[in-house]
């Protein structure tokens, strides 16, 4: 009687914490792991929460701490996001930026997927070595670029258009996108396309209905991954764009909103908080996606 | 006698296709058709422009005029110039405290999330926000940080806890800016630390462990002799990442200090922006970015013998 009432217990106990051992007390795992962690969390996120609770705090609670205590907001406003939305181009910088995204990332997969199918499944003499060079260019950084760069884009007649930084930001999306895909590429059987070749199929038939589908979790990676590449790009976007409208979110509130001697650090907030907002959707979509095309790309 | 010929004719039409498929199944037409965009884009806009910023850094090249080769009178310029010496010193100072601290707390972090606990992928998630977010507005929210008169941070430590009686100046006097700037990036740099560590720590073979609690090792021997060599070539190659991009960092300093107070703040890209794209002087401004290229160079070679070591240890057959 007694020990079939203490075996359920004992197995309760057992799996709720399967790697407790003797000397591992619950005191002891709060102290080394709990804590810590928490006290990284805490600051990992705070400019976040700070970020979001600006904006929407009214001025009069945002530069009076005495009154009012600054880490809650009494009466929130959307004040900010109103000036932001209908007094200023802010709209305009966001569907700029999305527009450079979206087809800076498409040009970047599909060039990528084809040199990635190309060095890892159309084996030629001296793909290793193209491979390599690709791999390379990722670490060139576009610090030491943008002057040249800036020279180029002006011969090219692409001076202050969005083009430019399209045909420019796959300059760092590439390489990354190419070692992601030929890891994923290497991860398909061979024999596949082996039985798709013997059946009569051509190379672009096999690429189209066998690698290619078989390959969208890399695509996924490889394309969320640029997308939230080219929406944070900063330096370029700064050194090729001039006229207001054609400026991405992270130059546009860095140099039309910042201006005179007094911060609206509400509106400034405010900005950062929308412009933040699409990459956090997207990532929270497709978390699993980065982790593995973050881990994925530095194993290779 | 109609249902056998259809198959057939279906084979014959099949067996001969255009010459536009024919041509696209030719292997070498077809490679160098794969790799046109690919080299293509980055021939044009990555390797060309490379060789171009050497050029101009022999330039005397400002916007509007077409330079002539003047030698290395840029070099020459920079080497007597203190800014350009503070801005090598400030990118090397920052270089050097924010990857020991990117790491050191990253790895901690790595060790603490390789342990089991509920909610494990939701936290692993939160974590990388901040290096999901763009540079420039987590850098805006340090930047209201820092402010002089509104701090949170000072709020805290005056109104709150009472250490201090006066307002931290974050970013008022030079070195409390180097250090302000170094902890932003910190923050900014420890998730990505973090987690590409996490997924090497899990390759590591548990029975490792096991075999030395057997033999009584602690726990501080078991990170030194198990867990810090295995860690080794995946340290390598992600401490290479950081330091050519943390080196050559631009987004948090230009968008918090841009260089001040009095210049103690610019880094080789910020100078380089200063001088080559908003003062003009194109020259210039490529001879300050060519010269970070060294001190890249020298990075890439750290990551290539922490490599080489990794093959001296396990042998060279397992790569």
């Amino acid at each position: 009687m007694t020990d079939v009432a203490a075996s359920p217990g004992n197995s309760n106990v057992a799996s709720a914490t399967p790697d407790t051992m003797a000397w591992d007390s619950r005191a002891r795992r709060v102290m080394m792991i709990y804590l810590p962690l928490s006290c990284f969390v805490l600051i990992l996120l705070f400019p976040f929460y700070w970020m979001a609770i600006t904006s929407f705090k009214p001025n009069a609670e945002l530069l009076n701490y005495k009154e009012h205590n600054p880490f809650w907001i009494t009466s929130p406003t959307i004040a900010h996001i109103k000036h932001l939305l209908f007094n200023t181009a802010y709209p305009t910088w966001l569907m700029t930026t999305m527009f450079v995204a979206v087809c800076s990332t498409f040009l970047s997969l599909f060039a990528s997927t084809l040199a990635a199918y190309a060095i890892e499944r159309l084996r030629f003499r001296g793909s290793p070595y193209v491979g390599l060079g690709i791999y390379l260019a990722y670490l060139v950084p576009p610090s030491i670029l943008f002057i040249p760069l800036a020279t180029v884009i002006v011969q090219f007649g692409l001076f202050d258009s969005p083009l430019a930084l399209i045909l420019v930001y796959p300059t760092f999306l590439v390489p990354f996108c190419t070692w992601l895909l030929i890891g994923y590429f290497k991860s398909i059987p061979y024999e596949l396309e082996e039985c798709a070749l013997v059946d009569g199929a051509t190379r672009l038939q096999i690429l189209r209905r066998i690698t290619l589908p078989l390959a969208v979790p890399g695509l996924i990676s490889a394309g969320i991954f640029s997308f939230t590449l080219s929406w944070n790009e900063f330096i370029y976007a700064l050194a090729f764009i001039q006229s207001s409208a054609n400026k991405t979110v992270p130059v546009a509130i860095l140099t039309e909103l910042v201006s005179g001697d007094v911060y609206q650090w509400g509106a400034l907030m405010a900005g950062s908080l929308l412009g933040s907002l699409p990459v956090a959707l997207f990532y929270s979509l497709f978390v699993d996606y980065y982790v593995s095309s973050l881990t994925g790309a530095v194993k290779e | 006698m109609s249902v056998t010929t259809l198959p057939s004719r279906r084979i014959i039409q099949q067996r001969q296709p255009g010459w536009i498929v024919r041509l696209f199944d030719y292997k070498p037409f077809l490679i160098v058709m794969c790799l046109t965009p690919a080299i293509g884009l980055l021939a044009v806009f990555l390797t060309y422009p490379l060789g171009l910023g050497v050029w101009l850094a022999f330039t005397d090249t400002t916007i509007g005029k077409r330079g002539v080769f003047i030698g290395f009178e840029n070099f020459q310029y920079l080497v007597t110039d203190p800014l350009w010496w503070n801005a090598v010193f400030y990118s090397v100072f920052y270089t050097a405290i924010a990857t020991i601290g990117k790491f050191a707390l990253g790895f901690y972090l790595a060790l603490l999330l390789n342990n089991h606990f509920r909610f494990k992928s939701l936290l692993r998630a939160i974590i990388l926000l901040p290096w999901i977010v763009p540079t420039v507005l987590s850098a805006l929210a340090f930047w209201w940080i820092y402010d002089p008169q509104f701090s949170i941070i000072s709020y805290l430590l005056v109104d709150v806890l009472h250490i201090r009686t006066t307002n931290i100046d974050f970013l008022g006097t030079p070195w409390a800016a180097r250090f302000s700037l170094i902890a932003a990036n910190i923050w900014r740099g420890i998730p990505f630390v973090a987690i590409s560590l996490l997924a090497g720590l899990q390759t590591i073979s548990p029975s490792l462990y096991e075999a030395a609690m057997l033999d009584g090792a602690s726990a501080w021997q078991r990170f030194r002799f198990i867990t810090f060599p295995m860690m080794l070539p995946i340290l390598a190659i992600v401490m290479t990442f950081s330091i050519i991009f943390t080196f050559t960092d631009f987004q948090l300093v230009y968008a918090i200090t841009r260089g001040g107070p009095v210049n103690s703040t610019h880094l080789l890209a910020t100078l380089a922006f200063q001088r080559g794209i908003a003062g003009g002087e194109l020259g210039e401004g490529a001879a300050i970015a060519v010269s970070m290229i060294p001190f890249l160079v020298f990075a890439t070679l750290f990551s290539y013998f922490g490599l080489a070591r990794r093959k001296w240890q396990q042998g060279e057959a397992n790569d």
